[in-house]
């Protein structure tokens, strides 16, 4: 089933979900898997058995009140978690929260009322005819990972943002690049200098070894060159 | 123009954003709201600039975070509950359910065509209800209207707390019930229109049953009233599953996820609908249906009253647009 608010440029490699907002500026959102999201559901059960187990035992006491109020309660709960959570939290249910992801609309704003209470109905069909195996078909055939419900409520799982971290670019003489570059080159030089902290050493020298010819540099000392022209890239050059 | 002076230029532009962000977020009010959709939308003009000038991956990123998060915080859905609440109530409904007249219709002559079919049936002939319940349901059906009992409804005695009890479990059985006809139109139709049928039958064999061995007064008297909201919210919520089924079955000149999220805006509707309905026949079922202060005339004069109220509402509310709306 195609997304109308994702019109497929090319397959990309990995499941990235491009969101194009009003101000002409797209949005990678990033989908979350069947796995993930079991965890986060059972997470959700368990804290729902909890609470349901403590409430219980509190109204027993009251008696035939405490047997009214635990019905409504039971209803409650098991109709009313999800929706609640998904709305008043910006799309965090305790699970997801747990596991960083959140709900969305197709085009990336915070859920609402209909598409939270429209989702959590049709978990029903999801789970027929045993334990979620309509839902996990549906999850695993769909390029954005929806199960049945998100197909009808329009909604997305995603993981929610994190703080990212400046990287700290090795030292090295800026320069300027003995090649004109492209943008995508640029940005890939730059990716280079910004990722060395992650890669061993010996992929680092494979890497810039690769790169050495095309950037007519020389080759023993490759490393510190590509470092110098991204700082260049970034900083004033001599 | 290279990208640390262009950092160096916004970092307090971006910085201010990031705080005004953070109290958007946590719901506090802050100083800069009237500002923020400025703020934004020259963030979205960093973010182009920086892809389009080639600056690094970590640049590009942490200002396309800054953007996601001001996205949903700028185009949040700021719902007027109340107002809507009201307006859905007095007249969004009712329209709804007369513009959805087709899947109304169809459901309604599933439910009530088995009801009163299997009703009938089993009015003519007695021993079929064995085929369609247990018999052990049977015997537990006939004891709770048995008239010489004198008492209505599902428990032995009952006191003023037990209408608690029975409002708590009406509540949940039955919308649970609802939401299972709604939700199981995703199957193509083909679970609401189970459900539907079932139900019907179900409840109609129990009628025909009762009827037919001379309970029929006290059960007829105890359901009349809340029957009015309690069957035709099912037969609603089976209308709003259908409505999905449909839109599988025939999604037009649409793909199916898209029909399928068309018609889903428009029944999640109907069943909000249907709740409020349940929500009135429980309230009903236990404090008014079990009386058993009240003759049966009064019963059913209230419960005709009430199946009018049910149809006038359905067919007139909001006919008259009021201007402010």
């Amino acid at each position: 089933m195609l997304e109308p608010t994702a019109p497929r440029r090319k397959a990309p490699l990995d499941t990235r979900h491009q969101v194009e907002t009003p101000e002409g500026i797209d949005l990678p959102l990033r989908p979350a898997g069947l796995m993930v999201r079991a965890v986060a559901f059972a997470i959700d059960l368990g804290i729902r058995g909890l609470i349901l187990g403590v409430l219980f035992i509190a109204l027993a006491f009251l008696g035939k009140l405490g047997m009214g109020l635990g019905s409504l309660l039971l209803f409650a709960i098991s109709w009313w978690y999800m929706v609640l959570f998904e709305v008043l939290r910006q799309g965090r249910s305790p699970g997801k929260q747990w596991l960083g992801l959140r709900v969305v609309h197709d085009d990336g704003t915070p859920i609402g009322w209909s598409a939270s209470l429209l989702r959590n109905l049709l978990r029903f069909v999801d789970l027929l005819p045993f334990g979620y195996f309509l839902g996990a078909l549906s999850c695993l055939q769909h390029p954005t990972f929806k199960r049945l419900g998100d197909i009808a409520a329009g909604t997305l799982v995603v993981y929610s943002e994190r703080p990212l971290s400046r990287p700290q670019l090795p030292d090295a003489e800026p320069r300027r690049s003995p090649v004109p570059l492209t943008l995508s080159e640029q940005r890939a030089v730059l990716g280079f200098a910004e990722r060395q902290a992650e890669l061993s050493p010996a992929r680092v020298n494979e890497l810039a070894a690769l790169l050495a010819q095309p950037l007519h540099i020389s080759a023993p000392k490759a490393v510190s060159e590509i470092n110098g022209i991204a700082h260049g890239l970034l900083g004033p050059t001599p | 123009m290279k990208q640390s002076l262009f950092e160096s230029h916004h970092k307090a532009e971006w910085e201010r954003f990031a705080v005004a962000l953070e109290r958007l977020e946590q719901g506090k009010e802050t100083a800069q709201v009237s500002d923020f959709p400025k703020a934004y939308r020259r963030l979205c003009q960093h973010l182009a600039l920086a892809q389009a000038r080639g600056y690094s991956s970590f640049l590009i990123d942490s200002l396309q975070q800054q953007v996601l998060r001001g996205h949903q915080q700028l185009y949040r859905h700021r719902s007027r509950l109340g107002a809507q609440i009201i307006s859905f109530i007095l007249a969004d409904f009712p329209r709804l359910v007369r513009e959805q007249w087709r899947f109304v219709a169809a459901a309604s002559l599933l439910f009530f065509g088995s009801l009163i079919g299997f009703g009938v049936l089993v009015y003519l002939f007695p021993e079929l209800i064995y085929n369609l319940i247990p018999a052990e349901q049977v015997r537990e059906m006939q004891g709770m209207y048995d008239p010489v009992a004198g008492h209505l409804g599902r428990s032995a005695e009952r006191a003023a707390s037990e209408d608690w009890v029975m409002f708590g479990y009406y509540v949940m059985h039955n919308t649970g019930i609802a939401f299972q006809t709604f939700a199981s139109g995703l199957l193509m139709g083909v679970g609401s229109g189970f459900f539907l049928l079932y139900n019907g039958m179900i409840i109609g064999a129990v009628a025909g049953h009762l009827s037919e061995i001379g309970f029929g007064q006290t059960f007829w008297s105890f359901v009349i009233g809340h029957g009015a909201f309690e069957l035709s919210a099912i037969a609603l919520a089976g209308a709003a599953g259908l409505k999905l089924g449909w839109a599988l079955i025939a999604p037009g000149r649409l793909t199916w996820g898209e029909a399928l999220r068309l018609a889903a805006r428009k029944s999640v509707l109907l069943v909000c609908g249907a709740m409020l309905f349940l929500l009135i026949a429980a309230f009903i079922e236990a404090y008014w249906s079990s009386k058993t202060s009240v003759t049966p005339l009064t019963k059913y004069a209230v419960g005709a009253a009430l199946w009018l109220t049910v149809a006038v509402y359905l067919l007139f509310a909001g006919r008259i647009r009021h201007a402010p709306e």
